[in-house]
């Protein structure tokens, strides 16, 4: 196995960071290389972290107000003059209630403006599930010229907003507001469109995205206790797919399981059953929001109830378990 | 750079060319809006001839002027003045709607040389040109945006979202001509969801409001250099217009609002619209 570079030891992480605060690194690292790029946001500034590029870059920063169908179009206009534009907002509200202006305004033009959609996932929380982005994955994915990314923690969230940067096309990157272990490094790899394979295991493949990347990590370290053993994925985009290690992982575990924090239909299982149906069919189980809306609680008690911390992911693992291939 | 026309008989000529062109092109497509389409022909024609510092050879002329068409529906006007002055060959107009056509239904930035942006869904061109205006107006960049805009599509939330903003970064550099045709494709803007009255409401919202005839060329030119001389507010210019301009058939009424003309109306409206030609020759 490649070394990914984690921390060591990883279980005993050293920070804790929530994902959003990559978006401040990346945003600014990026301003003060490239004065083509700019950011946008609707009234969120400080919670989606773009205050950071606003301090440091006011003449490219653009603060819309409440108003995100206007802000998509407003950075599409941008974009269109030769500019980079970041566009930073909850998940919820972008893309939620913005599509038309995505689909048109900037995929069909194909112009590179590149979404932050934070406070996405269960774990936003307390506020409730009118907050809680669990559809922007299946909103996003279909969309012509689209990417999209959902990065594991802080640094690789930082990555994939480069990545997405250096591509030059519509981009979509969902990130968390809860602090979370940042358990990847500045030498951890990170390629758009390649799978990070973090541990390997004969009997089930986990792929996971976001916060639940390392909830998996420790579930599959509590089932090798029970002589289970699991590789972890890490998806971190799930559009452009890597399909090579979809199959790769179906062909060695005959057993996969995906994990998110996002709505069973139309997110990451959704994109891994696709895979599978059309090159390897393969028992997969999806796991994740069960197409149900969150509640409030605090991140970690709403990670337990919908089964969706190292707990729950062991059970849904062992659950899965007689579906696999022999 | 193109050389402008400022013929005013010259010009009427090109909306005569134009129109004829439009209904030609909707009569091959078979689908497509026919009002709001013909009755542009007059804004258009001050736009492309005129009043834009653009080059047709060169689309992409950094210091170009852009035009953003946020009513996509209406873009065989668009298409038709874009090739009379040169962007591509006339020849091409024929395959609008047609399957391998740069000439989209709605227009589609990318396959087009000179199409600034895609448009379709209403509501969508006014952000896309307040964004452009903010870029200029931060580079300190001397050319303009114009926007060319729908009355139905200020039932959109989105529209008035740009309002506001362009009010905000008082975008001098922006002039909106907004196509006050009054129909829509179910009736009477002032039946479906009322909008008056416009020119207080762009008023009350920081906007330089100017009304003016919409068949008037020398007046629509002459409203966009007064929009040069306002430097802190976007300009708002409303074109009255009648729906179906210049095709006496078709002139007021609704229902060519989102069809093209069959045979018998397309031979009909040619010969009215070569009468009108020889009277502009005969001035």
């Amino acid at each position: 196995m490649e070394d990914m570079h984690l921390i060591d030891p990883l279980f005993e992480p050293a920070e804790l960071k929530p994902s959003r605060d990559g978006f401040a690194s990346a945003s600014v690292e990026i301003g003060e290389k490239d004065q083509n790029v700019w950011v946008l946001t609707a009234d969120v500034s400080g919670s989606t972290r773009a205050n950071f590029f606003e301090r440091k870059f006011p003449e490219r920063f653009v603060q819309v107000g409440v108003a995100e169908q206007n802000m998509a179009g407003v950075a599409a206009g941008i974009a269109s003059e030769g500019k980079t534009a970041f566009v930073s907002a909850y998940g919820v509200f972008s893309p939620g209630r913005n599509w038309d202006q995505i689909r048109v305004s900037i995929c069909y033009n194909d112009v590179p403006v590149i979404f932050h959609g934070s406070h996405t996932g269960i774990t936003v929380g307390p506020d409730g599930a009118s907050h809680q982005a669990l559809e922007d994955i299946a909103i996003t994915r279909p969309i012509p010229n689209m990417q999209v990314l959902a990065p594991a923690d802080a640094e690789e969230v930082r990555k994939a907003f480069w990545a997405a940067y250096e591509s030059k096309r519509p981009t979509y990157i969902r990130t968390s507001r809860e602090k979370m272990p940042v358990f990847t490094t500045e030498n951890t790899p990170f390629t758009l469109g390649k799978a990070n394979v973090y541990r390997e295991g004969n009997d089930v493949a986990i792929f996971a995205i976001g916060p639940l990347v390392y909830e998996s990590l420790k579930a599959a370290r509590e089932l090798e206790k029970e002589n289970i053993f699991c590789a972890v994925i890490d998806m971190h985009t799930i559009k452009p797919i890597d399909k090579e290690a979809i199959i790769h992982w179906a062909e060695k575990t005959g057993l996969l399981v995906s994990i998110e924090d996002h709505q069973i239909n139309g997110g990451l299982g959704s994109a891994i059953a696709e895979v599978l149906a059309e090159n390897l069919p393969t028992p997969l189980k999806r796991h994740g929001m069960l197409d149900v809306f969150g509640e409030s609680g605090t991140a970690s008690d709403l990670l337990k109830k919908y089964s969706l911390d190292a707990e729950g992911i062991k059970k849904t693992i062992k659950e899965a378990l007689p579906m696999k291939k022999r | 750079m193109y050389k402008k026309i400022t013929s005013i008989k010259k010009l009427k000529l090109m909306a005569n060319t134009i129109r004829q062109d439009v209904l030609k092109m909707l009569y091959e497509a078979k689908s497509g809006h026919s009002a709001g389409s013909v009755s542009l022909a007059d804004v258009f024609t001050a736009m492309y001839f005129n009043v834009l510092r653009h080059d047709p050879d060169n689309s992409n002329w950094e210091g170009r002027d852009r035009l953003i068409l946020s009513n996509g529906h209406v873009c065989p006007v668009m298409y038709s003045a874009m090739a009379n002055v040169g962007y591509f060959p006339t020849e091409e107009l024929l395959t609008l709607r047609k399957p391998g056509s740069r000439l989209q239904g709605h227009p589609h930035k990318g396959t087009l040389p000179g199409i600034e942006n895609s448009s379709g869904p209403l509501g969508q061109g006014l952000s896309i040109a307040v964004g452009m205006a903010i870029v200029a107006k931060r580079a300190g960049k001397h050319h303009r945006i114009y926007a060319i805009l729908s009355d139905g599509e200020h039932q959109e939330g989105q529209t008035w979202e740009a309002i506001l903003l362009a009010a905000k970064f008082r975008l001098g550099n922006l002039t909106a001509i907004l196509d006050r045709n009054n129909i829509q494709i179910d009736g009477f803007t002032e039946e479906i969801l009322p909008l008056e009255p416009l020119a207080e409401k762009f008023r009350a919202f920081g906007w330089h409001v100017i009304e003016v005839n919409g068949h008037d060329i020398s007046k629509i030119i002459s409203a966009c250099e007064e929009t040069k001389a306002v430097y802190e507010k976007p300009t708002m210019i409303i074109a009255h217009t009648i729906p179906g301009k210049g095709v006496p058939f078709m002139e007021y009424l609704t229902e060519w609002h989102g069809k093209p003309p069959a045979k018998e109306h397309l031979e009909e409206a040619l010969k009215y619209l070569e009468e009108e030609r020889k009277l502009i020759e005969e001035e």
